[in-house]
C-alpha cells in the first residue's frame, strides 16, 4: 500500500498514457489493479450498497430539482446527471475535519457532507446567498467564480500544515476552471509549499457549449506534473476508482507529501444549468455511448454480480429516494422569503458608519408603506 | 515615544501584531529574507520563521486567494502587493471573494484580511508604481479601505487593520516612507473608521488623505500669508469616510477643498463633494472643488509634477472658493 504511495511522483505517473485506473467495468465486473484495491479492501457488502443508496439519493435529488425549477419553484439549477460516482467516490473518502472547497454543481459532495436536503436549496431559490455554514458541513459555499476555490483550498490547507495538523483541503472544479489563471497559480502555491491539498478535477467534457478539447489539447492530468504535482486520471464513473484515488492522495496529503491532481474523467448528461440548451451542441451519439457508462448502472451490475441487488436492497434505495425528493419538495416549497432589511446584514463584521446610516434611512422609507414590505 | 519613519512604524505595528496573535501571518513577495522591496517587513522573517513570514510566488491573486484561505482557517493573513499597479491581478479575489464571503455566508466566515498597498506616486518611478487605485475599492461593498499620512497613525491603524475583523485595504503613502514622526505605543489610538482634524481653521475646509496630508498642511501654512485660515482634515478612513467630522468642519467654515492623487472622474473627491453638498448646502458660500490628478494614465515620471496635486494647486482652490483671483479667472474673462 506504501510502496504504491510513494511511487506517486511527477515522473512515474500512476496511470499510463491515455489510460484510466479502473476498479469497476462499465458492465460491472471488478477490473483488478494491485496498485488501487487495498484502499477500498475495507468496501464491504454494507458499504457497497451505502454507496449505492447514495448515488441512487444524488441522482433523485437533481432529477427533482431540475422538475422544480421547470416549475418555477427554483431559479436555476446545475444538474450533475452523470458525475454521481466522481462526487460520492472522492466525498466519502474524506474525513469530517478535512474542508472541501467546490464549485457550483458538487451537490452530491455536499449531501455526502451532511448538507441537508433543505440546504441545497437557497441559493437556487434565491433566499440567501448560501444554504449552510460552512463550519458545520467542512465544506465552503460553492464559488460561483470559476476556479476561484482552488485558491482557497490551497490556503486553507497551508493552513493546516501551519498548525501541523494532518486534515487536509480539497479543491473540486471542472475542465473549464483549468483554463483559469487562478487554477495554475493555485498549483504553483501548493507545490512551493507542500500544501496537503486534493486537486480534484471533473472533466465532464463540456464548459457549457465548449467541449474540453478547446481547454486542453492534451489529458488534463497530464498537466500536473510540470508543476511538480504527481496526478493520476481515473475513471469518474467507477465509484470504487474514484474512491481509492482520493484516499491515495488524501494519505499523501496528511503524511506530508503535499499536493495531488485528480482527473475524474465523466461526463455531464444534462445541460450546463436549467438555462442551457444542450441540444446546439452536444453530439447525440457521443452521450449515447456515455449513457452506457452510467455510474449507477455500472454499480447495479457488480452488486448483482455478487448477489447482492436483493429486493431488500431495492426496496430500501427506493425509500431512501421517495424520502429525499418528498424532502426536497417540502423544503423548497418552505423556503420563507428574507426580510427587507435583511439586504444590509453581514456585509461587515464591525459596525460601518456609511452602511449604518443607509439602514437607517431605508427603513424609515419602508415605515411609509406601513411594514407591508419589510 | 520613539522618532520612526512611517515605514518602520509599520514594520513595528507588523511585529507588534505577529507578537500579539499567533494567528497573524505575513504573505507577499520578496517579504522575507529581502524584507520587502521597502523593507517593511525587514527582519520579521529572521525574528518570527519561514510559516508566519512568508515568500510568495509572484501571483497577486494567488496572495490574495490563499490568504482567503487561510482566513477559512482562522488566521489573520497580511498580505504586502508590492506596488500600486501591480494590485489588478488580485482584484477578482479581492472584489469577488474577501469583500463578499462574509456576507455570502450570513457572516459565518470571517475575512480578516489586511491588504498592504503602496500606492501613490512622486518617488520618479516607471509605470506601474504610482498608481492610487483607492476609489476601485472603496466603490466595493465589504471592504475597509484606510490609509495613514504619519508614523503615529500608520503604527496605530496598521494595528487596528489587522485586529479587524473585516478586510481592510492597507495604503501606505510611499513617498512618505522616510518622513519621521514620534511613535507612541502606549497612546490610545481614534476609532480606525475616523477622520482628524490635523488643523484648524476658519474659512476653507481642506479634506486630503494619504500622501497628501503633508502637502494640504504646508498649503494651508502658505494660505495664512494671503489672510486665509484653512482647516485640514486628515481623511484616514476611505471607506467608511468619516462625514460627521467633515460635515461639522464644513459647517463652520462654508467652503470644501478635497484633494487626491487618484485620478478626477469617479475619484472620492466627488463622494465627499456630493455628500457633503447633500448634508449641508445651505451652510457653503461656494461649490465644492476638487484638487486632483488628472484623468490620464498616470504619467512619465518627468511629468509627474504636473498630474500631483503641489501646494500651489492646491492654494488655487483655495482661492476659488475663497472667490479670489485664481487660474480659472481668465477662462472665464475670455469665453
Amino acid at each position: 500500500m506504501l510502496r504504491s504511495l510513494d511511487q506517486l511522483d511527477p515522473s512515474t505517473p500512476m496511470s499510463a498514457p491515455g489510460s484510466l485506473l479502473q476498479l469497476l467495468s462499465p458492465d460491472g465486473r471488478r477490473v483488478p489493479d494491485p496498485e488501487l484495491e487495498p484502499w477500498v479492501a475495507d468496501v464491504d457488502p454494507a458499504a457497497l450498497a451505502a454507496l449505492y443508496d447514495d448515488l441512487s439519493v444524488i441522482r433523485r435529488l437533481d432529477v427533482e430539482a431540475t422538475a422544480l425549477q421547470r416549475q418555477g419553484e427554483l431559479g436555476l439549477w446545475p444538474p450533475l446527471l452523470g458525475q454521481e460516482a466522481a462526487q460520492v467516490g472522492s466525498a466519502r473518502a474524506l474525513r469530517a475535519d478535512d474542508f472541501v472547497f467546490t464549485s457550483y454543481r458538487e451537490n452530491g459532495v455536499a449531501y455526502c457532507r451532511g448538507v441537508s436536503i433543505a440546504q441545497l436549496l437557497p441559493v437556487w431559490r434565491g433566499t440567501a446567498l448560501s444554504g449552510w455554514n460552512p463550519y458545520d458541513v467542512g465544506m465552503a459555499t460553492p464559488a460561483v467564480i470559476i476556479g476561484a476555490q482552488t485558491l482557497h483550498a490551497t490556503g486553507y490547507a497551508l493552513g493546516c500544515a501551519i498548525e501541523g495538523v494532518d486534515s487536509a483541503a480539497v479543491a473540486y472544479f471542472g475542465d473549464g476552471a483549468t483554463s483559469q489563471g487562478d487554477v495554475s497559480e493555485a498549483m504553483v502555491f501548493a507545490a512551493s509549499f507542500a500544501a496537503p491539498v486534493v486537486f480534484f478535477c471533473q472533466n465532464n467534457h463540456w464548459a457549457i457549449s465548449e467541449p474540453v478539447g478547446l481547454q486542453a489539447t492534451r489529458p488534463i492530468a497530464d498537466r500536473a506534473p510540470a508543476f511538480g504535482i504527481p496526478s493520476m486520471r481515473v475513471d469518474g464513473n467507477d465509484v470504487l476508482a474514484v474512491m481509492a484515488a482520493t484516499r491515495i492522495a488524501l494519505e499523501r496529503a496528511r503524511r506530508g507529501g503535499g499536493p495531488t491532481f485528480i482527473e475524474a474523467v465523466t461526463y455531464r448528461m444534462g445541460p450546463h444549468t436549467t438555462s442551457d440548451d444542450p441540444g446546439r451542441y452536444v453530439d447525440p451519439d457521443e452521450k449515447a455511448e456515455w449513457a452506457a457508462k452510467d455510474p449507477i448502472d455500472r454499480l447495479e451490475r457488480h452488486l448483482d454480480d455478487l448477489g447482492l441487488l436483493t429486493d431488500g436492497l431495492r426496496r430500501s434505495v427506493q425509500r431512501s429516494t421517495d424520502a429525499a425528493a418528498a424532502e426536497l419538495r417540502r423544503a423548497c416549497l418552505a423556503l420563507p422569503d428574507p426580510a427587507a432589511l435583511s439586504v444590509f446584514d453581514h456585509v461587515y463584521a464591525e459596525p460601518h458608519s456609511g452602511l449604518d446610516r443607509q439602514r437607517a434611512e431605508y427603513s424609515a422609507y419602508l415605515d411609509l408603506f406601513d411594514g407591508s414590505d419589510s | 515615544m520613539t522618532a520612526l519613519t512611517l515605514a518602520k512604524a509599520i514594520t513595528l505595528g507588523l511585529r507588534r501584531s505577529l507578537e500579539a496573535d499567533d494567528r497573524v501571518v505575513l504573505l507577499g513577495e520578496d517579504i522575507g529574507k529581502l524584507g520587502g522591496v521597502f523593507r517593511v517587513t525587514d527582519g520579521l522573517q529572521a525574528d518570527f520563521g519561514v510559516r508566519r513570514v512568508i515568500d510568495a510566488p509572484l501571483a497577486e491573486s494567488a496572495i490574495v486567494g490563499t490568504a482567503v484561505g487561510l482566513a477559512f482557517r482562522g488566521f489573520r493573513p497580511v498580505c504586502e502587493i508590492q506596488f500600486d499597479g501591480f494590485i489588478y491581478p488580485g482584484f477578482d479575489q479581492i472584489v469577488a471573494q474577501v469583500a463578499k464571503l462574509h456576507y455570502r455566508t450570513a457572516g459565518a466566515v470571517r475575512m480578516p484580511i489586511t491588504i498592504r498597498v503602496p500606492f501613490g506616486g512622486g518617488i520618479g518611478a516607471v509605470e506601474h508604481h504610482s498608481e492610487s487605485p483607492e476609489a476601485y475599492f472603496t466603490h466595493t461593498s465589504g471592504l475597509r479601505v484606510v490609509s495613514c499620512s504619519n508614523p503615529q497613525d500608520a503604527y496605530a491603524m496598521v494595528r487596528q487593520a489587522i485586529a479587524s475583523d473585516d478586510p481592510v485595504l492597507f495604503f501606505e503613502p510611499k513617498r512618505r516612507y522616510w518622513a519621521t514622526g514620534e511613535v507612541d505605543e502606549e497612546a490610545v489610538a481614534p476609532p480606525l473608521g475616523s477622520a482628524r482634524v490635523v488643523r484648524q481653521g476658519a474659512d476653507v475646509t481642506l479634506v486630503a488623505y494619504g500622501p497628501l496630508v503633508a502637502t494640504a498642511l504646508d498649503a494651508a501654512l502658505a494660505a495664512v500669508e494671503d489672510g486665509i485660515s484653512v482647516e485640514v482634515v486628515d481623511l484616514r478612513s476611505l471607506s467608511p469616510v468619516d462625514f460627521d467630522t467633515v460635515e461639522a468642519s464644513v459647517r463652520a467654515t462654508g467652503r470644501l477643498v478635497v484633494v487626491h492623487e487618484a485620478q478626477h472622474f469617479g475619484g472620492l473627491g466627488a463622494e465627499v463633494a456630493s455628500t457633503i453638498t447633500e448634508r449641508c448646502f445651505f451652510h457653503l458660500e461656494a461649490p465644492p472643488v476638487r484638487v486632483t490628478g488628472f484623468d490620464t494614465p498616470y504619467p512619465a515620471a518627468k511629468l509627474e509634477r504636473h498630474f500631483l496635486p503641489d501646494l500651489d494647486r492646491i492654494l488655487d482652490a483655495v482661492d476659488r472658493v475663497m472667490g479670489r483671483a485664481n487660474s480659472l479667472s481668465a477662462l472665464e474673462v475670455t469665453a
